[in-house]
């Protein structure tokens, strides 16, 4: 068990520096940020002060390693955009983007997973059709459009939620939350609906047909034999049996969630990493983007870590195949 | 029970913060733009979304009055003691916002601060060899050359507190070299109307009246009621103009056209022409273009050609369907706020198919030939529709045109590598003084400061050169004024750019908020009234 994980985060090591190689070698293509910096009117010394002064006039590789070196010991510099240090600015945005991404995800699991359950039990009525279809909008829907109708309506027409911004936050420590005042929790709704959207339509749609099959099986059916109450077989032996591949898919559609909430905060100005890093891109602001990527790396990695250790939980086959393999 | 506790204790201080917040909430104006100000420093980044916020903070010597003209700011008056000497006198009596007396100490240090290499608020002190304190209130600006426009420069040079500023470890505007945040760049002190109490980049800003600035004892001209003003970028369009709809905010700056039929039938809109002007231009320098399929030649070096492209496009369509009508089409390159503009000169080639491509003709290129526009997707308003419908004009009279649309991080890059042989750009006048579109334009590239250092299309004419000289160093203003209107007449028929037209920029508000639009696009808060 240990010489599992210790053998998952020394392949993490590898997926993190291919990370941030490949989005070190894309910023090359993405203009030049000394221009940006430098606005309207200046001269060519000041052009190529700047350069040497962010050490762009060094090889690709001499850039990288130093960003590699000062990146471990967590130091990535300071933006060009803002002219603040980078390691500080995520800081300042991690909170709003894990407030978001777990409510959504919570939301997602708190109501998809009995949505599939129920669609899969009573496959005929009509409200089963009725989730299905509204399903369908939510996978066939783009998020941004999703997040601008639902301002449309909520804000614009109705008058009762916020259409932009986190509301009043409360700082705890260096964590700013805004699940303790009113308005903070009135701005939450709307990002954290349409963020969870598709991922609740796919939650559904899994549990639903994992049931279906699951319920097929004989054990099932013994179950059935054995004069069990229905809430037993449903709930203690049929979904209990779906979960594997759901908490597969849960767990990286959770690293997709951090990661697209890049829209969801452009559509709210949510002051999260996203709108962050869609800041970056318009400025060329290297240091931010760099960070940021690695970071969303960081998490999709421990996210798939704990998604495989939960399957020792979850499916007993597994303790019991890597018991006996360790056995001999 | 102790987590317990600190739950409890994080509720109240939520409760707390809630509550307060609702006291302090006067009448907050709220206004809402696409990007934040990057930073708070007065002379680290000249853009617009930066001079929006530090104007209502920091003050110039000289400033601008309703309708752009000069008005006495920090300095009561100001006057040519030599050709090479500026003189100006200092109001009495101002104080910053930490209480310290402003003085002719502070001039100096904010001109020199200025012109350090780290500010990019270079063009505005180019001409500046020394800044002389005679005495308390009097300072003397000495120039390299004879400066006839210093002081409409002045009016974009903010001043700070020396004291604060050494004290503060802010003598120079950010260095990027150095890993640590300087504290100019959330912190200020200036002497203007409002003070920042709030900074979260990105996120909001907020501004509170400063009851004592000597501005407010002008009633006539300084007539705002805003006590407290919060600053919030929205970065999409469709919420941006959501949240005025919704009454979250009071003020837009800039509502999407095609928003703004819209906007105008519940709430008000302003609309008035920006200090920019949209243009098309080309290089007129290689003898053989990098992106077209015409050989051993430059068809842009044959002013028949040029004329040709420019008769091609119909401006009308322009201005209605791609624009919504929010443009005036014309036929220079700076719009009539600028100084030195003529309105004998402001003349469009009529739109002419026939004549076009008799042109074509007449230089050789009857059967047309191929060419690759370069243009921008997001710096001008509808930047790449305009250059669609253009590359379309010019295939109808058989110019062949590609059209190579991009972001700005990639197309400013490009051109300024001289990597385009045709291309489409728009250029703001902050000095409103014709001088700096031609000397940033069209004055040959020689090497020397400012000139030509736009010019990436290389166009080079002697006449020219010599005028723009003129308009560099001539006191004189009717002198001066003749050597603009003759190098507007050169521009008119030699064509180094097609011009298309001035942006209009709509302001959208709420009913109740009163204010002046202004051409350079910057809200002044001091004159906003709250009904």
């Amino acid at each position: 068990m240990i010489a599992f994980v210790v053998q998952r985060l020394l392949q993490s090591v590898l997926v993190m520096l291919a990370v941030a190689f490949i989005s070190f070698a894309l910023f090359r293509y993405i203009g030049d940020p000394v221009l940006i910096m430098l606005g309207q009117d200046f001269t060519r010394e000041q052009y190529e002060m700047l350069v040497r002064d962010l050490g762009l006039d060094q090889p690709f590789y001499v850039q990288f390693a130093k960003f590699v070196v000062s990146a471990v010991q967590g130091e990535f510099g300071i933006s060009y955009r803002l002219a603040r240090p980078v390691a500080q600015l995520i800081a300042e945005r991690l909170p709003a983007t894990l407030e978001l991404s777990m409510m959504a995800a919570l939301l997602a699991l708190t109501i998809g997973v009995p949505m599939g359950v129920y669609t899969g039990l009573r496959r005929d009525s009509w409200l089963s059709r009725f989730f299905l279809t509204i399903s369908l909008v939510g996978v066939s829907l783009p998020t941004f459009l999703i997040g601008i109708l639902l301002i449309l309506v909520f804000a614009v027409q109705l008058g009762v939620l916020p259409s932009f911004g986190r509301g009043d936050v409360v700082r705890l420590g260096s964590w700013s939350t805004g699940f303790l005042t009113t308005s903070g929790l009135k701005a939450l709704v709307l990002p954290a609906v349409t963020l969870c959207l598709f991922q609740l339509t796919l939650i559904m749609r899994l549990v639903r047909s994992e049931m279906l099959e699951v319920l097929r099986t004989d054990y099932i059916k013994f179950a059935r034999a054995r004069g069990l109450q229905n809430r037993a077989i449903n709930f203690g032996h049929a979904l209990k049996n779906t979960l594997v591949p759901v908490i597969t898919i849960t767990g990286l559609q959770i690293g997709g969630i951090i990661a697209f909430a890049i829209v969801t905060e452009t559509v709210f100005q949510w002051p999260g990493m996203g709108l962050l890093f869609i800041q970056s891109v318009n400025n060329a602001d290297v240091p931010v983007m760099a960070a940021y990527l690695l970071l969303v790396g960081f998490f999709f990695v421990v996210i798939n870590l704990v998604v495989d250790l939960l399957y020792y939980v979850v499916d007993p086959r597994l303790r019991i195949d890597r018991g006996a393999a360790s056995g001999h | 029970m102790s987590m317990k506790r600190a739950f409890g204790t994080a509720i109240l201080a939520g409760a707390l913060a809630a509550a307060l917040a609702a006291t302090a909430e006067a009448k907050p104006f709220r206004f809402a733009v696409s990007g934040d100000a990057n930073t708070m420093d007065p002379h680290s980044q000249n853009a617009g979304q930066v001079t929006l916020i530090l104007r209502q903070i920091y003050e110039p010597l000289i400033q601008r009055g309703k309708k752009l003209e000069k008005i006495p700011g920090l300095a009561t008056s100001w006057q040519a003691v030599e050709p090479t000497r500026w003189r100006f006198q200092l109001r009495r009596g101002v104080k910053f916002h930490d209480g310290s007396d402003f003085n002719a100490d502070d001039v100096v240090f904010s001109i020199k601060r200025a012109l350090a290499p780290t500010s990019n608020y270079a063009i505005y002190v180019d001409t500046v060899a020394d800044v002389v304190r005679v005495d308390d209130h009097t300072v003397d600006v000495v120039t390299k050359i004879p400066d006839p426009i210093l002081p409409d420069k002045f009016t974009s040079v903010f001043m700070m507190d020396k004291e604060w500023s050494e004290k503060n470890n802010s003598i120079r505007p950010q260095n990027t070299r150095e890993r640590e945040e300087m504290f100019t760049v959330r912190n200020t002190n200036g002497t203007g109307p409002y003070r920042l109490t709030t900074r979260e980049p990105d996120v909001r800003t907020e501004l509170a009246r400063v009851d004592s600035w000597w501005g407010w004892q002008d009633k006539g001209l300084n007539d705002g009621n805003v006590t407290q003003m919060t600053f919030r970028p929205i970065g999409s369009d469709a919420t941006r103009v959501a949240a005025l709809l919704s009454g979250e905010v009071d003020f837009v700056l800039d509502p999407p056209l095609q928003d703004v039929n819209r906007l105008k039938q519940s709430l008000r809109v302003l609309e008035g022409p920006e200090v920019r002007t949209i243009f098309f231009t080309y290089d007129m320098h290689r003898d053989e273009l990098l992106y077209s399929n015409v050989k051993g030649k430059n068809p842009f070096k044959d002013v028949r050609v040029r004329k040709a492209m420019y008769q091609a496009i119909d401006s009308n369509a322009i201005h209605t369907r791609v624009m919504r009508g929010q443009s005036i089409p014309t036929g220079t390159f700076f719009p009539p706020q600028v100084n030195g503009y003529l309105k004998s000169e402001d003349v469009r080639y009529p739109f002419n198919v026939d004549a076009a491509k008799k042109l074509l003709a007449e230089a050789g290129y009857g059967g047309g030939f191929e060419v690759t526009l370069d243009c921008p997707n997001n710096r001008y308003i509808n930047d790449e529709q305009i250059c669609q419908a253009v590359a379309a004009m010019w295939t109808r009279v058989g110019i062949n045109t590609k059209l190579n649309a991009m972001p700005l991080a990639t197309f400013f890059p490009k051109i300024q590598k001289d990597d385009s042989s045709l291309y489409l750009m728009g250029w703001g006048v902050p000095t409103y003084d014709a001088l700096y579109s031609f000397q940033s334009l069209l004055q040959s590239r020689d090497g020397q400061p400012g000139n030509g250092i736009w010019n990436y299309g290389r166009y080079s004419f002697a006449e020219m050169d010599r005028l723009i000289n003129i308009m560099k160093n001539e006191l004189d203003t009717t002198k001066r004024t003749a050597a603009i209107h003759a190098a507007l007449k050169i521009y008119r028929e030699d064509i180094p750019h097609i011009p298309v037209h001035h942006q209009m920029i709509p302001w959208a508000m709420q009913k109740g908020v009163n204010t002046v639009h202004m051409a350079n696009n910057q809200l002044e808060v001091k004159w906003v009234k709250l009904d």
